[in-house]
């Protein structure tokens, strides 16, 4: 009896270990592709804290340059930002991110609040797959899941990537257990440009409420934010498309003076930032490229020094040595991309 | 609650560590609630109707036993007093009674079945003929089929004959005859058991026995891996090759062939072996239901050995009743005296031909499936009637008999004889069907076989790779296990190489396994019925 026990012990085990490196060999790892899809779990990877922490979907991780920030300002900050994030996920990002470290600020993008329910299986995977098991994690997959997905294949990944078999490819054994940084604290770098030309006018709306789950959610943010004395910046990236609807400014306007919340609509200050979206966008006018998202975090820099809590961190340690490695990463990077895009266009 | 679902793995694993931690004499109620609980989810209204099918089949079966139980108490009492000829009438009488109370009860439950299964088909054929008139149309009703209902109510049904012909007691316990009815494993597509079969083990207390858990256990991941791997993977070529019979013809029907029946045999063995393996894990005996049907050499073997309790439901509640029925024994002597050697045949075959088509109806209440149901009985008698035949054909050539070439043309004759006459369920239509198979031989195009084309019928060389591999390791395992299945060599031979065997199992029905988005959640194909 004994002997079986044991023999049923080892090979539960055995099959327990194989489970799991199969969980990791299936799992996408982004590392070539979709490179979105890495940004959440490269959080863990932050040996310090920040003094600003961005939340919300690609509207933040395409659009703010926390390397500048460090630079011009001296303001620690990190983008936890994700492809079409909802906004109880971006509720869960921050109180997951609130229990690594309590910053001074944190800036939540409110262009997700159009989106009232669940939206797709991908970009579910995309905001969820790179979050570290915990509660919140449950409880962000508990409120993203479209029908036809299951609680289960979150937690054991292996049964919504098995297909996967038969287009395994190198990289998947190359990065078994281990990712390259693919971003700056957050931030994805893109140089190229091509201008906005004939943006889309936005088509009228039976409604244009927001729904009331990301009211609930924009509220339990501000309470969490409340409760651990930090304060909640709430923005509007300055992305011509998807169209912001007047309707739609109205409600947060009212909603930051209700809960006397800053509230800053960037779409309204692009003249003053100076965005020029003949140069400074990527893909015509919905995300801005290096040079856009430049001069967004300089002036966004100037106004988180003028009107939040936070310090020049420059010549302290460990932040100096830490962003001084990051910022030479960000520098070559930009070379690297910059010379690729210049070969592409001579091409 | 599919088989192949997480819910049914969760709900399975709930279910049985509760079973061995409760005192061993609640094991057979906590049955029954799991086994009413599991059955919900087909939807509450099914309880409805499966609690019907158990009251009356209940009351019945007991007034049947009362009875019995009055009428030999007063022929024991008055015996003396009656006559040779007074005993028969009252014999008869007291038989007549019984038999009324059995056929209201057949009566109400297949009438069920029949309406919930039947109505539209028959309205269907009604339109039909009255449009051939120019006549109106009745108009279709909106009926669900209850989860499992052919199964439960044949089980159940007889049970009932069983009591009647005295070849069991009523069950007194109302709980314990309910548990015989709904007991989840087999709720939804079999096997049909007996009560005397399944009823000695399902009631039972049953302590922890490490090894009847782990055959259990071996054997129900076989059946997802069956289901999974192979009959799900090959639905996706299947389906595309009968969503366009137009353009899939000719070989492809051959490729239809053979695929539907490796197919509807991994699906629906690979059900049983699930329903069995769990029944084996909680320690009760579930009758077997197949015995390597495609190694069968003629179709009336084949059908010993293919779904075999529906096979002898059918054999011994209605082929041999109808056998020596009155009207039969009438039509034997009739057609004996008129026809001579071949009239003593008519009568039997008109059994046959009568079974074969009740059995094609309870597969679906479709023209096709009595189609399929009339070809086999056809294929029996014609067997029968040509054995003559073969006798002077084997005396001709002693050497084939027990050569193992001549036994393996006689498996593939029959695999592909019962080959084609199943692809009438796959194509539901029977003058497509015969076209297509028509087309076999008018549009033969072989090159089809090796031009890339069976890579363009929705899945790619590695997934017919797999479907191939697993199709051989169900093959090996049918031939390693003709005298012992593998899992108890295994077990015995060596317990590391039996959880080894198990751990490959899950990892492979984990890896290739067809299941989760993008895949439609292929229901068992035999949970229609």
């Amino acid at each position: 009896m004994k002997k079986a026990i044991w023999t049923a012990a080892f090979w539960c085990a055995l099959c327990g270990v194989a489970l799991w490196l199969l969980n990791a060999l299936f799992m996408p790892k982004y590392m070539s592709e979709i490179p979105e899809g890495a940004l959440i779990a490269e959080y863990y990877q932050e040996t310090t804290d920040h003094d600003v922490v961005m939340i919300g979907d690609c509207e933040v991780y395409e659009n703010f340059s926390p390397d500048l920030l460090w630079r011009e300002y001296g303001i620690t900050s990190y983008i936890r930002g994700s492809a079409q994030q909802l906004v109880w996920q971006s509720y869960y990002l921050m109180e997951e991110t609130l229990k690594h470290e309590t910053p001074k600020v944190m800036v939540f993008n409110v262009l997700s609040m159009k989106y009232g329910e669940p939206q797709s299986e991908a970009y579910n995977r995309l905001n969820l797959d790179g979050m570290r098991l915990s509660p919140q994690k449950l409880a962000a997959i508990e409120a993203s899941m479209t029908e036809e997905e299951s609680f289960l294949s979150y937690l054991f990944p292996l049964l919504r990537y098995h297909t996967r078999w038969s287009e395994l490819k190198g990289e998947d054994l190359t990065y078994l257990f281990h990712r390259d940084i693919l971003s700056d604290s957050g931030y994805l770098m893109n140089v190229q440009v091509r201008p906005a030309e004939n943006v889309p006018p936005g088509r009228p709306l039976a409604d244009y409420s927001f729904a009331p789950v990301c009211w609930d959610y924009l509220d339990k943010m501000a309470d969490l934010c409340d409760r651990h004395g930090v304060q909640l910046v709430l923005i509007k990236a300055p992305s011509l498309y998807p169209y912001w609807y007047d309707q739609w400014e109205e409600q947060i306007e009212e909603y930051a003076a209700e809960r006397n919340l800053p509230y800053i609509n960037f779409l309204e200050l692009t003249e003053e930032i100076g965005i020029d979206f003949q140069t400074d966008t990527y893909d015509s006018g919905l995300h801005l490229n290096l040079y856009g998202a430049e001069k967004l975090s300089r002036w966004f820099g100037a106004w988180l020094t003028e009107r939040c809590p936070v310090e020049d961190r420059r010549g302290q340690e460990p932040y100096e040595s830490i962003w001084s490695e990051k910022s030479s990463a960000y520098a070559i990077r930009k070379e690297r991309l910059e010379a690729e895009w210049r070969a592409e266009n001579t091409a | 609650m599919s088989f192949a679902s997480t819910r049914f793995l969760l709900f399975l694993a709930v279910l049985f560590l509760l079973y061995y931690t409760i005192p061993r004499r609640y094991q057979w109620k906590l049955l029954l609630a799991g086994s009413l609980f599991f059955y919900y989810f087909a939807g509450w209204w099914c309880l409805i109707y499966i609690s019907v099918t158990t009251v009356t089949t209940y009351l019945t079966a007991r007034k049947l036993d009362e009875l019995a139980r009055e009428q030999g108490a007063w022929f024991k009492e008055h015996r003396g007093e009656l006559s040779k000829e007074e005993r028969k009438v009252r014999k008869a009488r007291d038989k007549s009674i019984r038999f009324r109370w059995m056929l209201s009860c057949l009566l109400v439950n297949f009438g069920i079945l029949a309406v919930v299964k039947y109505t539209n088909f028959v309205i269907g054929n009604v339109n039909g003929a009255l449009s051939l008139f120019g006549g109106g149309q009745l108009p279709t009703l909106s009926l669900v089929l209850p989860m499992g209902i052919s199964f439960y109510t044949f089980q159940a049904m007889g049970y009932l004959i069983d009591v009647y012909w005295g070849k069991c007691s009523a069950e007194r316990n109302f709980g314990k005859f309910a548990l015989f009815v709904t007991f989840f494993p087999q709720l939804i597509q079999g096997p049909i058991s007996r009560f005397g079969d399944l009823s000695r083990t399902l009631c039972e207390e049953h302590a922890w026995d490490c090894r009847q858990i782990a055959m259990g256990g071996e054997r129900v991941l076989w059946g997802l891996a069956k289901k999974l791997i192979i009959a799900d993977r090959l639905a996706i070529p299947l389906r595309t090759l009968v969503g366009d019979p137009e353009q899939y013809s000719g070989v492809y029907v051959l490729a239809v062939i053979f695929l539907y029946a490796v197919q509807l045999y991994a699906d629906f063995t690979g059900g049983i072996d699930i329903t069995i393996g769990v029944a084996q894990m909680l320690g009760i005996q579930v009758t077997e239901n197949f015995q390597r049907p495609f190694f069968s050499k003629n179709v009336a073997e084949y059908w010993r050995r293919w779904h075999i309790t529906m096979g002898t439901w059918f054999r011994d509640y209605l082929f041999y009743p109808m056998s020596v029925s009155k009207p039969v024994l009438k039509l034997h002597q009739r057609c004996r005296n008129r026809f001579g050697r071949f009239g003593k045949h008519i009568s039997v075959h008109t059994c046959s031909l009568i079974l074969w088509f009740v059995t094609g109806v309870w597969h679906g209440a479709s023209w096709n499936f009595i189609v399929w149901g009339m070809l086999n009985g056809v294929v029996i008698i014609v067997s029968q009637e040509l054995e003559p035949l073969y006798a002077k054909f084997h005396a001709r050539f002693p050497q084939l008999d027990g050569s193992r070439g001549w036994d393996l043309v006689q498996i593939l004759r029959t695999f592909w004889l019962m080959g084609a006459i199943r692809v009438l369920d796959v194509y539901r239509d029977v003058p497509l069907t015969f076209r297509q198979l028509a087309s076999i031989v008018a549009d033969f195009r072989p090159q089809v076989l090796w031009d890339g084309s069976f890579l363009e019928l929705g899945i790619g060389s590695g997934d017919w790779l797999v479907a191939a591999a697993g199709t051989g390791a169900m093959l090996v395992c049918s031939l390693l296990g003709r005298r012992r299945p593998v899992r108890e060599r295994l077990l015995d031979h060596s317990p590391h190489l039996a959880w080894a065997g198990c751990t490959a199992l899950v990892l492979f029905t984990l890896i290739f396994g067809v299941y989760g988005i993008g895949f439609d959640a292929t229901q068992f194909i035999y949970n229609q019925f």
